[in-house]
């Protein structure tokens, strides 16, 4: 029958059409002789497979897409796996590099074992500085004023609704109402809750009497769980009085909180978070390449922003290959670079690192290379 | 008379049906099949054993997620999450989809119960992370003004008391959302079943003077009883291992209560092992592997249990 025939050619074209959707890459259809990069530059080729952080996601997508663009011989897979997935890929040597919201600890870097790399030295950079901005949904209210000790005892769930006396104690001219604070926190272990965590030990005091760590501590009794950045920002969004904390870039529409650092009440902002990682100071007894900042919020000077979350890359500095060494070390110069942390900042929302903090992690950068 | 000697038979061989080619093949294949399902099931079980053990015999001090408290501390909170939002499931489940099998089968035409077969047969389409998008999105919205609702006029019952959600993520929208996922297997499993009533049977009785209910009640329910079983196992099945839908709807705080209105939840064992399997090192993915151990004894021991009482009465079928 002629509907019949005619279907079936339709059919085969659909699946035809989206079968070789799959065929695109987000690498450019140039060919190799025309490289885009300056003449007398090492022509790169290679593929790289790197798993980690998904707070880093949307940045290593903006940063592989770029660096693809001016190198077709490379392919760069980043997939965010979550930071503990990819320490564990680094150590059995799957991944040539990874992200994740920490360091290597002493008691992993004297294990040692590092599958990806021919010695048992790595680099380890701050590449990724990330707000953690404290967002609520109320209706009428934009931003408020909190201190450390309030928010303590907010997510602590020691206070019961908005229109509480310590809060309207720093916001006089806003409208509360009368309506329940529900927190909201993240159900899965990840480097956000370990950032806010830190904050809150540091500054809280005895209004934040727990540890702090990648798991939310807290024994909760009317506190929503949600999963991932995305369920942190739609559970706040769902209700009404709800309040969380999730990577300033996902902000948005909601109200957002501006904490009290000494005198001043600051909102969160990419400038004021990189002030804060430039002030502090680098982890004693590491190697060369393995620069690790000790983010203290208690140190943190006027004018920047406490909750930060800062994400390393982490990658060997000497590899058995000499084309991975190679593709590495330019892949990682591109990301410290100040076009590669500007686009960051554009896709990802994340704060530029600041000039003498981009020499220091240079210098690591150039003692990647190959085992001789 | 003379007795005569019994006359002496040769032994014939019995006569042998003929094996041609196709019947080997037909039949190798048959139990090749067999082996190969009894075989990954062996060896889905060794490895869940085998990555489990390291769970049991650990420090748990030392072990991320027990934190100090033994693995089975640990891991019956758990159980009892799973267990309560699947029952909750298959309580909304069972009665709705044993009517959609009816209607299909005995109520409705021809061209309806086609059409609506063929509709319930697309929501086992939809994957699992676009049922939890929704039940996270859309639903637990639209469902929080009527939990708020009960709350104030039934929240005498234990099971609507506490502090209703703000957002409505609840065990019971998950639950809803797991009913709603399982409906198309039960549907199709027990409409298949009652079709297969003898006709004689529906109708004996109907000319006996029963009324449709009576007939059903009488004729096809007893045949059916093992396909309803079976249907409601593999319903519980699908609903005690559903992961991405749960973990996105549900406010999973490992709490152990039976107040399904709340932000304060119990976890499911694969929503936990979705949660924490991100970051997740050394012994803590054999603690998380563990769970999933225990999940698969559940799931056994309930199905076991079906197959139990179906069996006991299956000299009271209506096959006799």
């Amino acid at each position: 029958m002629k509907l019949n025939r005619i279907a079936r050619l339709g059919a085969v074209a659909a699946v035809a059409a989206l079968s070789l959707t799959a065929c695109a890459a987000n690498e450019p259809s140039g060919n190799g002789a025309g490289d885009p990069t300056e003449p007398g530059a090492p022509v790169l080729t290679g593929t790289l497979n790197a798993t980690g952080a998904s707070s880093q996601g949307a940045a290593q997508q903006a940063w592989s897409a770029a660096f693809q663009n001016a190198h077709s011989g490379v392919t760069i897979n980043y997939q965010p796996t979550g930071s503990g997935t990819g320490r564990e890929n680094f150590l059995a040597g799957s991944s040539s590099f990874i992200g994740s919201d920490r360091a290597f600890n002493d008691g992993e870097l004297a294990t040692g074992g590092f599958g990806a790399c021919a010695t048992d030295d790595i680099v380890e950079i701050p590449v990724y500085i990330s707000p953690v901005a404290v967002v609520f949904n109320l209706e009428g209210v934009d931003t408020l004023n909190l201190t450390p000790e309030t928010v303590a005892d907010i997510f602590n769930e020691q206070i019961d609704k908005w229109n509480d006396p310590v809060i309207a104690a720093d916001n006089p001219d806003v409208e509360l109402p009368d309506l329940a604070i529900t927190p909201v926190f993240r159900g899965d272990a990840s480097g956000t809750t370990g950032t806010f965590t830190a904050y809150l030990a540091a500054v809280a005091g005895d209004a934040w009497p727990h540890e702090d760590g990648d798991e939310w501590p807290v024994a909760v009794t009317r506190s929503e769980s949600a999963q991932q950045t995305s369920g942190v920002e739609a559970a706040v969004t769902g209700g009404n009085g709800t309040i969380g904390y999730i990577d300033a870039s996902r902000a948005g529409s909601l109200g957002s909180v501006a904490v009290k650092v000494g005198d001043e009440f600051v909102s969160f902002s990419a400038d004021a978070a990189a002030q804060l990682v430039g002030a502090s100071p680098l982890a004693e007894g590491r190697g060369a390449g393995d620069l690790v900042f000790e983010v203290d919020p208690a140190a943190a000077p006027a004018g920047a922003y406490p909750i930060a979350l800062v994400s390393y890359l982490i990658g060997c500095e000497k590899y058995e290959d000499a084309a991975t060494a190679e593709v590495v070390r330019e892949y990682f110069s591109y990301i410290a670079s100040a076009e590669g942390q500007n686009a960051a900042a554009d896709a990802a929302g994340s704060a530029p690192i600041s000039e003498d903090v981009r020499t220091k992690v240079n210098a690591a950068i150039a003692l990647i290379g190959a085992a001789d | 008379m003379t007795s005569t000697a019994p006359p002496v038979t040769t032994h014939t061989p019995r006569p042998q049906p003929k094996k041609r080619p196709g019947d080997l093949l037909f039949s190798g294949t048959a139990l090749g099949a067999g082996v190969i399902i009894l075989l990954v099931l062996a060896a889905v079980t060794f490895f869940l054993i085998i990555e489990s053990i390291p769970a049991f015999t650990a420090d748990p001090d030392n072990t991320q997620f027990l934190n100090g408290t033994p693995f089975l501390q640990y891991v019956w909170p758990l159980v009892f999450g799973t267990v309560w939002a699947s029952i909750i499931a298959l309580i909304i489940a069972a009665p709705l989809s044993i009517g959609i099998a009816l209607f299909i089968s005995h109520y409705a035409p021809r061209r309806i119960a086609s059409l609506l077969g063929y509709i319930v047969d697309l929501l086992a389409a939809i994957p699992s992370v676009v049922y939890g998008l929704w039940g996270a999105l859309v639903f637990s919205r639209m469902l929080q003004p009527f939990y708020v609702w009960l709350n104030e006029h039934f929240g005498w019952i234990p099971f609507f008391a506490g502090v209703v959600s703000p957002t409505g993520r609840t065990i019971l929208t998950a639950s809803l959302v797991l009913a709603v996922m399982v409906l198309p297997i039960m549907t199709a499993i027990c409409r298949e079943v009652f079709l297969q009533t003898p006709k004689l049977h529906e109708e004996a009785a109907l000319a006996l003077g029963a009324t449709r209910w009576e007939m059903i009640r009488m004729a096809v329910f007893p045949f059916g009883r093992g396909g309803m079983v079976s249907a409601a196992m593999l319903a519980l099945g699908r609903a005690l291992g559903e992961t991405m839908a749960v973990t996105m709807v549900l406010s999973a705080t490992g709490a152990v209560t039976f107040q399904v209105l709340t932000s304060n939840n119990p976890t499911p064992i694969p929503a936990n092992i979705a949660l924490n399997f991100g970051e997740a090192y050394g012994t803590g993915i054999n603690v998380l592997i563990a769970t999933g151990l225990i999940l698969f004894i559940v799931t056994f021991a309930v199905n076991a249990v079906a197959r139990w009482i179906v069996n006991r009465r299956a000299e009271f079928s209506g096959a006799n």
